[in-house]
């Protein structure tokens, strides 16, 4: 690892004054288990290092009339412990829960799980997010992409977004709020994430003075919210496809609908596609089918990654079903 | 520029000028000197250097010593409080929850953050307990035997503890 300055503002004014204007000038530690790879294998290598885990007003859960507001700060586990999180947003716990180890709980904080870094291998290995060939070649496009994108995949970025987390809190109509250099601004997660076009550009709307503070989900709408992982291995690990389901129901038919898929796009998929499948409808194993099905019907698979077309549909099924037996069921706050 | 740290581990307080860029796992075996602590993969991946950073299990080899200033650590040698084993070494003896060993400090302090957290876990709790570590030899099998173990001496002592202070 590279020497670097390590600084420890306390609030959140002195962090956002630290943080130059620029990616390579510093870097933002908070839990640290992703930027530490990170500098470890020399993908990054900021000249000031700026630690916000001791600014104590990030830290926390609050309930209040915008619903749960989460300090940037919270680790994950102080999230899977937490009582009324798993009560009010159970499938947002269920992803927490699943999203790493103990140890990782303990240190990740949910600001970090949102703006950690593509696990790319390219990417990890100092290829940039638009890998490319000294021919200009997609480095992706040529060589193995087993783990890349199926969806949102026509420019030059073909990794996968990276949080397990995010299309669960996108499901539930979470924004977050950013602090920087000229205040306070919010944004609805769903738009924070971007597809970058060019190797200047970043996988999020977040400049390099700013810093993640709150995270907002409003209050459940009493709704019916699943979470389902498709994994190689039982045990912690990446995600090969993911799927977060809202319905939002009038008796037994629903109302209105909102599916995140997660891993098969550079940024968490929201299919209207899927959504638009499911209003009107009762939930059956035919209809959710169906949604699985227009989910993934634009679905553009890369030379070594057809097989997620297949677990993505499914797993777009199966957390449909899962919400509507009510596995996961949502009260008001 | 080099940073002033004092980090208490095992009860003793370490002082000490680093560089920022020194991970705790580095810190803890060679400034302090307390090899218990093992390096794996160096990527937390692996689980070996688990640490209890005030109480809560992480990996020595993702966080640095500098994130550790004015914490309190537990490592392998801190774990027992007299000569005697701790508890949750004695069933990993006895339950024959290690051969190589590598695993066992990391394993040790992981199963005492699920123990701290919950007493009695059942065995699907102890495997997604112990899913950050990685063992190479047991099967794993054994280990869960010994953590369940620890979790009834550990039981069974409190419960004599209770009685005797009636």
């Amino acid at each position: 690892m590279r020497a670097f300055e390590y600084t420890s503002p306390t609030t959140r004014q002195q962090a956002v004054e630290l943080l130059a204007g620029s990616w390579d000038q510093s870097a933002v530690l908070a839990g640290g288990t992703d930027l530490l790879s990170l500098m470890k294998d020399d993908v990054v290598a900021p000249k000031r290092v700026v630690n916000i885990k001791d600014i104590r007003e990030l830290h926390g859960v609050r309930f209040g009339p915008r619903g749960m507001q989460i300090g940037a700060l919270t680790s994950l586990g102080e999230l899977a412990d937490h009582p009324l999180v798993r009560q009010h947003y159970p499938a947002f716990g269920d992803a927490v829960v699943e999203a790493a180890s103990q140890q990782i709980r303990n240190m990740a904080t949910l600001g970090g799980n949102i703006c950690q870094r593509p696990r790319c291998w390219y990417f990890r290995s100092g290829f940039g997010l638009t890998p490319k060939t000294p021919e200009g070649k997609s480095l992706v496009e040529e060589g193995d992409n087993r783990y890349h994108a199926i969806l949102g995949n026509d420019g030059a970025a073909l990794f996968v977004s990276p949080s397990s987390i995010v299309p669960a809190m996108i499901a539930y109509g979470a924004r977050i709020r950013i602090a920087g250099p000229k205040g306070a601004r919010e944004v609805a997660l769903e738009k924070f994430f971007v597809i970058p076009r060019t190797e200047s550009e970043r996988e999020h709307d977040l400049r390099p003075n700013e810093i993640v503070t709150d995270v907002f989900l409003p209050p459940p709408a009493a709704g019916r919210y699943a979470h389902y992982e498709v994994r190689q291995k039982e045990s912690f690990d990446w995600p090969l496809v993911l799927a977060a389901v809202a319905l939002q129901m009038n008796g037994n038919t629903v109302r209105s609908a909102k599916v995140v898929m997660g891993y098969v796009a550079p940024v968490p998929w929201v299919s209207e596609e899927a959504a638009q499948a499911l209003v009107g409808k009762t939930v059956t194993e035919q209809t959710a089918q169906a949604a699985g099905e227009a989910a993934v019907s634009q679905a553009k698979p890369l030379s070594r990654n057809r097989y997620k077309v297949q677990l993505a549909r499914v797993a777009v099924k199966r957390a449909i079903l899962q919400a509507a037996q009510g596995k996961a069921e949502g009260g008001a706050a | 520029m080099k940073k002033n740290v004092r980090i208490v581990i095992n009860g003793a307080e370490h002082r000490a000028e680093v560089e920022p860029r020194l991970l705790l796992v580095h810190f803890l075996r060679e400034v302090a000197g307390l090899t218990g602590t093992h390096i794996g993969c160096e990527t937390s991946l692996c689980g070996a250097c688990t640490v209890l950073l005030d109480g809560m299990a992480v990996k020595s080899c993702t966080v640095l010593a500098v994130q550790a200033d004015g914490r309190s650590i537990t490592t392998i040698e801190g774990l027992a409080a007299s000569e005697n084993l701790h508890p949750i070494q004695e069933a990993f003896w006895e339950e024959h929850g290690l051969q190589c060993g590598y695993c066992t400090p990391g394993m040790i302090l992981c199963a005492h953050d699920l123990l701290q957290q919950n007493a009695s876990p059942s065995e699907q709790e102890i495997r997604d307990g112990i899913g950050g570590n990685l063992c190479r030899c047991t099967g794993y099998q054994h280990i869960v035997n010994a953590v369940k173990a620890a979790s009834r001496k550990m039981n069974q002592r409190q419960r004599a503890a209770a009685r005797a202070a009636d």
